[in-house]
């Protein structure tokens, strides 16, 4: 198993009850540029951590929100290409549906792909429906918009023989000649988020990497799904690198020090949802059935424990979400411990996202939880949970 | 109203309401769908032969693959006089309809005899930086309810509790909505340069209390329309249809007739 560090880069002074909105209509004279210069350098720093401790790196973005003041992925993966010398660099991920521009997508792809000499690990994701309000394309048709940028960038990718055009349903271009080549063959590794059965059998036909994001003990019948796709097509048994998970992890020597610093980074789930009514429920982004019932009035996210029991995925009490498997909370042996218990329950996992800095956690507690991850966590992991051989 | 039903008109299975008799009109309705418009098509119905159908992809019409913007429907609407073999038609469309109105308009009047745009959208009429109509996507939909109506009594707060099957309806018509305005937000760049092509008589009626897109805005848009004139209906906010539904169709019937009469006036001097 692999693990990756990882933070949304988040701007938490904003988060504050007088904001009814911390996304999409926040204005950003809430967001000071000293104060998010500090933020940024110390991420990075972060990330610079995790490399030199053995870890992997995870980036994503997100726009117009104080949960998360990464607007372009691109930025920092450049800069870590540069400064980091051995991690898996992931961006999980560009919301390729809702950019105009696949082509550019391809063009940052292979340029950090020849600077990191060959480390990008390419996350392809469809975006939160939160920030739908935001783009030029609506949420109709937001899946076929996905997958034909999602064809035009791999092909974009591995074309070596000079211009090809391009006119599609969504996207047309007279002459599209990515220069450079990517340096890995014939393109970086495709990681791609889902949950639906429908989105996980393309992922899975086409062997990416699925990756799901705090769906707890929710997350076997997703995995489940890819591997009755894979058996379905008469393929051998995906190993347990095809499957990646994001959880948020809170790690100390001291158990009482592990707590606290759960509580701290729960303020990222006690927020992040906190949107404008408008913004939950954007047309076309759900099917019309489920639109239909959100009418009703929007029911709470739930996620299940391990004992079967049902919590708010975002206002559940710790003890629960840590039971949910969407936070690891404690010493390195409690933190490994939970680890391989989810492990086992989802079947295998290859890719252990953690969310190892969030909230107004200080950047001395984040590198101390790196350390310790990297330090003591991952040799058991590594050992406990080798790779299957297919 | 008589009750919907599915006919098959220019390939297309569309959800339709036909009653009525005498001189010729196509109804096309706002982004609500036909909510609400029942009182308003029996008081034209009561003067005029009425068509009102379900846009492609709202209420129980079918939405052809491929068929996702105002042209497309424009065109298709077009394509629908042609197969029914309707002349001298009024296009009364409202809010959404008008645009849709509009945008036929300007691409072939010879089966159209005038244009009754209720509250339109779909031209460009001011500043790049500002949005003239309100935002339905960014807006709360109790707050969108009552920015609907002049009369707040006519805010729907019912939604919830109405049936699975009314509400996937409403679901169905929201995301019709998204799929023909979201951007350019409920317009078209090109249309206000075409409005010239416009050449048969037009009214532009505008609830007085339109909170969604100002009566000013509908001035303007009669002043691009060659043979535009502008009308106001008192105690209306942005779908006169629904909540001066009589008042509205009084209006729409004296402007059918007038034309009408001026039409035979001026045949009896040639």
């Amino acid at each position: 198993m692999r693990i990756y560090h990882f933070s949304e880069q988040p701007y938490p002074k904003a988060w504050v009850p007088e904001n009814k909105s911390i996304r999409i209509v926040i204005p950003n004279s809430q967001c000071d540029p000293k104060e998010l210069a500090t933020i940024y350098h110390e991420r990075l720093d972060e990330w610079l951590h995790a490399d030199e401790m053995g870890l992997d790196i995870m980036i994503n973005e997100h726009h117009a929100t104080a949960t998360c003041v990464c607007p372009v992925a691109a930025i920092p993966l450049a800069v870590l290409a540069r400064q980091t010398r051995r991690a898996r660099l992931l961006t999980l991920g560009y919301p390729i549906a809702n950019r105009l521009d696949p082509v550019r997508v391809a063009e940052e792809f292979a340029m950090i792909d020849v600077l990191s000499r060959g480390r990008l690990e390419m996350g392809l994701v469809r975006g939160i429906q939160y920030e739908i309000p935001l783009s030029i394309r609506s949420g109709v048709g937001q899946m076929d918009r996905f997958w034909e940028a999602h064809d035009l960038i791999i092909k974009a990718l591995s074309t070596r023989t000079g211009p090809f055009d391009w006119q599609g349903e969504h996207f047309q271009y007279p002459k599209v000649n990515v220069w450079p080549q990517p340096w890995q063959q014939p393109h970086p590794p495709v990681w791609i988020t889902g949950r639906s059965p429908q989105n996980v059998r393309e992922i899975a036909e086409r062997g990416y990497v699925l990756a799901t994001f705090l769906s707890g003990y929710d997350t076997r019948p997703v995995f489940d799904n890819y591997r009755k796709t894979c058996a379905e097509l008469g393929r051998p048994v995906p190993g347990r690198d095809r499957f990646a998970y994001l959880g948020i992890v809170a790690i100390a020597q001291d158990r009482r020090e592990a707590w606290r610093r759960a509580e701290i980074m729960s303020g990222y789930l006690r927020s992040s949802s906190i949107v404008a009514e408008p913004f939950n429920t954007p047309p076309g982004y759900f099917s019309v059935p489920d639109a239909a019932r959100m009418l009703k009035g929007a029911g709470r996210p739930m996620v299940t424990t391990k004992d079967g029991k049902k919590v708010d995925a975002f206002k559940g009490e710790l003890e629960d979400l840590v039971k949910a498997g969407i936070m690891f909370v404690g010493t390195p042996d409690d933190v490994t411990e939970q680890i391989l218990e989810f492990d086992d329950k989802v079947g295998g996992l290859g890719h252990f996202l953690m969310m190892g800095h969030a909230g107004h956690m200080t950047h001395k507690e984040a590198c101390d939880q790196i350390t310790l991850m990297a330090k003591e966590v991952m040799p058991r992991l590594r050992k406990q949970a080798a790779p299957q051989v297919a | 109203m008589q009750d919907p039903i599915i006919e098959k008109i220019a390939g297309i299975d569309l959800e339709i309401v036909r009653q009525g008799r005498g001189r010729r009109l196509l109804f096309l309705h706002p982004h609500l769908g036909m909510y609400g418009a029942q009182s308003f098509i029996d008081a034209l119905a009561g003067g005029a032969e009425v068509l009102a159908p379900s846009h492609p992809g709202f209420g129980r019409s079918a939405l052809p693959k491929g068929m996702n913007c105002v042209e497309d429907l424009s065109y298709y609407y077009l394509e629908l006089l042609d197969a029914l073999d309707w002349r001298e038609v009024t296009l009364v469309g409202a809010s959404l309809g008008g645009w849709i109105a509009a945008a036929m308009a300007v691409k072939n009047t010879s089966r159209i005899a005038g244009l009754v745009l209720v509250d339109a959208l779909g031209a460009k009429l001011g500043s790049a930086s500002k949005g003239e109509f309100v935002d339905f996507f960014s807006t709360p939909r109790l707050r969108l309810e009552e920015l609907y109506y002049h009369d707040a009594a006519f805010a729907r707060r019912d939604i919830p509790d109405l049936s699975d099957e009314e509400r996937a309806v409403i679901a169905r018509n929201w995301e019709a909505t998204a799929m023909y305005g979201w951007n350019p937000y409920m317009h078209d760049p090109k249309l206000r340069a075409r409005l010239y092509r416009i050449h048969v008589a037009s009214l532009v009626l505008w609830g007085a209390h339109d909170a969604i897109v100002a009566a000013s805005y509908g001035k303007a848009y009669s002043e691009a329309l060659p043979r535009g004139t502008f009308e106001s209906i008192a105690g209306a906010g942005h779908f006169p249809h629904i909540e001066k539904p009589l008042e509205l169709a009084r209006r729409i019937l004296d402007f059918v007739n007038k034309k009408a009469s001026s039409r035979n006036t001026s045949g009896a001097k040639a």
